[in-house]
């Protein structure tokens, strides 16, 4: 099996990470697909520190793996307020910048 | 050559005069008309001066030259605004100016009753000017400025009542006309500059015999054109029944006496390249045999005493132009029937504002009738004008005309016999139709439609026409006596250079003009006679049909050059509005297009934009791989 | 030190199979979490996606990854989402009708062709390095190894992220945390409600307990002046507790005094 399978993995997971941001209208799940794709990335560093014989790859990995849980944290804040404050959770209806 | 401070003077003066006149306004109406005679009568006492210190002189010392300023110095052009004062100038100086200034005493009476009258003599004091300029010019540069300027004189003063959209029409459509023959003027002075690199009269002159034919052939034919502008040649004739719009005294000065016989001078002026150029020489004599008849035909049918002097003016330089066209003795003989005609058509057109004074202003020769009674002093002089242009002995006319139908007959062959027949053809007719406008106007039943008795005008009025009848009877006599005319102009056109065999001894030729005179006269007597009606026949032959609408003249300009070129102005300001401008406002509607097409995007959705933000992830990535790869 | 990768190069089966079995069920998930309805569907499917993820990385040398991948993602960041799932309404479920005009299609075609191009440059890739695998990068152990570069190297972007763990910390809490601007049992409100009730007779406040020289009595009720003990001076839990002390005990006796 060559190694490459693993980043056409992370190509299409990644791919699918993002038809789901675009198409899903559920905040929540909308950050799920940004997760998805953060993750899809993590894989590919993951094989790359592979391929290159270091462990560089897996420190990229492992601080995008921090940083995501941040963003998940901050973000996952900022929907509950504002689903506290407007009792909806879809992303169309935050469009007051709407023409 | 000598020089002579004086000759500025002579456009100067008028031209300051119709400054002042134009500038200072209302003021000025008191004295302006008194100014501008007196500045008319300067102008040709020195005029006078200049004619006597000419013949003190000797040959080739008689020209004289002042110039003024270098007036173009560009590259290998080189132009100075010089003015040249030689034999053939100075007859014209002396008619400008003489049958100019008695126009001017002529006018303070007609035009008494205008409130307008000082910047009527304003525009006759710059038609004056732009005339003199005209025939004092050294070069054809110089030419053309008083050629332009009396072009503009005449509009201004055509349209001198444009208080009536006709009369300002028809000044339109003169200075139309003349624009089509100025083309030819320019053009003439472009290809004169390419052939000799310059354009003064001397300079030409010496080099024409090195230019080739058809060079000296296309210059030829584009002065003849503008000839024909300037002069009221077929084709561009059209204009000049039309310019009777204006007052009377304009017609009398500018379209009998002076403006017209531009183009004769023209013409004259260039011999040398005529001289070397049969082609150009052939199409002038065409030209001038075409209108002597044109003229004479439409003559015959006008009812307005006005057009009928104004048809007759067109023949009668159909006459000059045909006369220049005959070799170095024509030019001659030009000059000397443009010089009488000077005198008996400016006296004819007074006395016909005569009539009109005393009628009231009408022009209809059928609502004339018996005034001889009424005004004995204007149909005296009226009469002896009528008798110089027919060209009975010993009057003007008969001097002139006799030897232009000679000289036409001696240039031998088919064309000395088809001109000298085609002038012999203009002579009846012109008989005819001068002795009907006599008839109508003067003898007959009274059809003028009230009852007014006609007064003779006043003596401001009288004496110039006195003045020029002097000139009808007496200045062909003294200017063929003993070839006077002919000697005075050697110098410069070299009448005596090619001698033609005689077709016919010239007694004989005289006799044939004086038998189709009489045929001429006896028709119109007898068709005239009698009581006549107020009102113009209704059934007419064809031709007179013809002869009423100008022979069709007007109708085939519309329809040949008028109508086809509003179309394509029409079509044209067509495309201008859809293709260029459209291009310029689709530019516009473009950008309009694009930002509401492109607003669109922004409908405030999140997901809309992460889709745009993906596909410009997307292409970033296409693009940097395209580059690298 | 486990070496779980083998060779590259090889087409060995153990990996081979594990990734020929996880990857398109990985993807199926993918898929599955795109078109589930229910939001806690997806958030689950995605909690197996990250622990195949997770065998990945350990099947690839990245021990520690693994394992963090599975206690943090997993563990902490996939039970955050079902927490905040089940705050937003667990049982909605999304309309899959399309609202913004054109916008499916865009993005599935815009997707395919991402995928495509990525794919076609991975395929076009070529590593100008042989291959050599995280053997000797892990001879110490790959928690060790990645301690090594994390700690010498990329200390600074270490610091750095930790003090953006504590700022998204704080970050949440400031979000998250509603404030009330004043304590809804106020002084005021309070003496309102008193008055509001039907008689006024505990308007001006309940009585006090009993204070005694040598006992500080809250069980202990305040004395009417008919003597009894006021109940309402002490709380009615005390009294059903039966910890409520008779205020006779603390009476002053004449006749201990005298002797």
């Amino acid at each position: 099996m060559a190694i490459a399978n693993y980043l056409y993995l992370s190509a299409i997971l990644f791919t699918i990470g993002a038809i789901g941001v675009v198409v899903r209208r559920n905040a929540i799940v909308v950050f799920m697909c940004i997760e998805l794709m953060l993750n899809a990335a993590n894989l590919a560093f993951v094989t790359f520190a592979r391929i290159n014989g270091n462990l560089q790859g897996q420190v990229v990995a492992f601080f995008t793996m921090v940083v995501a849980a941040c963003e998940v944290v901050v973000g996952l804040a900022i929907i509950v307020t504002i689903y506290r404050s407007r009792r909806s959770a879809s992303v169309d209806d935050a469009s007051l910048l709407k023409r | 050559m000598q020089t002579s401070a004086n000759l500025v003077w002579l456009i100067a003066l008028p031209l300051f005069s119709s400054a002042i006149l134009l500038l200072i306004g209302k003021r000025a109406n008191s004295w302006g008309h008194v100014m501008a005679t007196i500045v008319s009568a300067s102008a040709f006492t020195i005029g006078v001066v200049e004619f006597f210190a000419m013949q003190s002189r000797t040959g080739e010392n008689r020209a004289v030259t002042q110039n003024l300023f270098t007036w173009i110095s560009v590259g290998s052009f080189n132009v100075n605004a010089s003015l040249l004062l030689d034999q053939l100038s100075i007859c014209f100086v002396l008619l400008i100016t003489g049958v100019g200034t008695l126009i001017h005493i002529y006018s303070i009476a007609y035009m008494s009753h205008d409130l307008d009258r000082r910047r009527f003599f304003a525009y006759l004091n710059l038609f004056i000017a732009a005339m003199l300029l005209l025939v004092l010019g050294d070069s054809y540069l110089n030419l053309y400025v008083g050629w332009e300027g009396v072009g503009l004189a005449s509009y201004l003063l055509i349209g001198f009542w444009n208080q009536k959209p006709a009369y300002a029409t028809a000044a339109k459509k003169a200075f139309v006309a003349n624009r089509v023959g100025d083309v030819g003027l320019s053009l003439a002075i472009m290809i004169a500059f390419a052939t000799f690199g310059d354009v003064s009269f001397a300079g030409i002159k010496e080099h024409a015999e090195h230019a080739s034919s058809t060079q000296l052939t296309a210059i030829g034919l584009m002065l003849l054109l503008a000839a024909c502008g300037k002069s009221a040649q077929f084709p561009l004739q059209s204009w000049l029944g039309d310019a009777m719009a204006g007052p009377t005294p304009v017609s009398a000065l500018i379209h009998a006496a002076t403006m017209v016989t531009a183009g004769v001078y023209l013409i004259t002026r260039s011999n040398f390249i005529f001289d070397q150029a049969p082609i150009a020489q052939l199409m002038v004599l065409i030209v001038g045999g075409v209108t002597l008849l044109f003229g004479a035909i439409i003559g015959t049918a006008k009812d307005d005493i006005k057009k009928a002097l104004a048809a007759s003016t067109m023949s009668q330089i159909g006459y000059m132009i045909l006369a220049t066209g005959l070799g170095p003795i024509g030019y001659a003989f030009a000059i000397m029937h443009l010089l009488t005609h000077g005198f008996f058509k400016a006296s004819m057109f007074l006395g016909a504002g005569s009539v009109m004074h005393g009628m009231k202003d009408e022009v209809n020769m059928r609502k004339y009738g018996g005034i001889g009674k009424f005004m004995p002093i204007t149909a005296l002089t009226f009469g002896l004008g009528y008798l110089a242009i027919i060209g009975v002995p010993p009057f003007a006319g008969f001097y002139s005309k006799d030897k232009i139908i000679e000289t036409a007959f001696n240039a031998g062959g088919i064309k000395g016999v088809a001109l000298g027949v085609a002038t012999l053809l203009g002579a009846m007719i012109t008989a005819f139709y001068m002795t009907r406008v006599v008839i109508l106007t003067f003898f007959g039943n009274e059809r003028w439609g009230h009852k007014d008795e006609p007064h003779e005008s006043s003596a401001l009025m009288l004496i110039p026409i006195g003045l020029l009848s002097i000139g009808s009877i007496a200045s062909g006599f003294m200017l063929s006596k003993g070839q006077g005319l002919v000697n005075w102009l050697e110098p410069v056109v070299n009448p005596l250079k090619d001698h033609h065999e005689e077709f016919l001894p010239a007694t004989v030729i005289s006799i044939m003009t004086l038998a189709v005179v009489a045929i001429g006269i006896f028709v119109a007597v007898s068709k005239y006679r009698g009581d006549q009606l107020a009102q113009a026949p209704e059934k007419v032959s064809v031709l007179t049909r013809a002869a009423r609408r100008d022979l069709f003249q007007d109708d085939f300009n519309e329809t040949v050059f008028m109508r086809p070129g509003q179309s394509v102005v029409k079509n044209i300001l067509n495309i201008d509005y859809l293709v260029i401008d459209g291009l310029v406002r689709a530019v516009g509607s473009v950008s309009l297009t694009a930002g509401s097409r492109l607003r669109s995007l922004q409908n405030g959705y999140v997901r809309s934009y992460a889709l745009l933000m993906f596909i410009g992830a997307l292409s970033l990535i296409a693009a940097i791989w395209v580059v690298t790869a | 030190m486990i070496n779980l990768a083998l060779d590259i190069g090889k087409t060995a089966s153990p990996e081979a199979a594990l990734f020929y079995f996880l990857a398109p069920l990985s993807v199926l998930a993918g898929l599955g979490m795109l078109i589930a309805k229910k939001a806690v569907h997806s958030a689950l499917l995605l909690a197996w996606i990250m622990i195949s993820l997770a065998i990945f990385y350990i099947a690839q040398d990245a021990l520690f990854l693994g394992i963090v991948q599975i206690v943090v993602y997993t563990g902490a960041v996939m039970m955050l989402f079902l927490f905040i799932l089940m705050l937003v309404g667990v049982d909605t479920s999304d309309s899959f009708v399309e609202t913004i005009r054109g916008l499916r299609p865009i993005a599935i075609t815009a997707a395919i062709g991402f995928g495509g191009l990525l794919t076609t440059l991975i395929g076009r890739a070529t590593f100008n390095r042989p291959i050599t695998g995280l053997a000797s990068a892990n001879s110490n152990g790959n928690a060790n190894g990645l301690a090594e570069e994390l700690f010498t190297k990329y200390v600074f972007a270490f610091e750095v992220v930790s003090a953006l763990l504590i700022t998204a910390a704080l970050g949440a809490m400031v979000l998250a945390h509603s404030q009330k601007t004043r304590s809804p049992f106020a002084q005021r409100d309070l003496s309102i409600a008193r008055f509001r009730k039907d008689k006024l007779k505990d308007a001006a406040g309940l009585p006090g307990s009993g204070v005694y020289a040598l006992h500080n009595a809250v069980d202990v009720p305040a004395l009417l002046p008919t003597g009894k003990a006021a109940p309402t001076s002490i709380s009615a839990v005390l009294e059903a507790r039966g910890d409520m002390i008779e205020s006779s005990k603390f009476e002053l006796h004449q006749e201990e005094e005298e002797k």
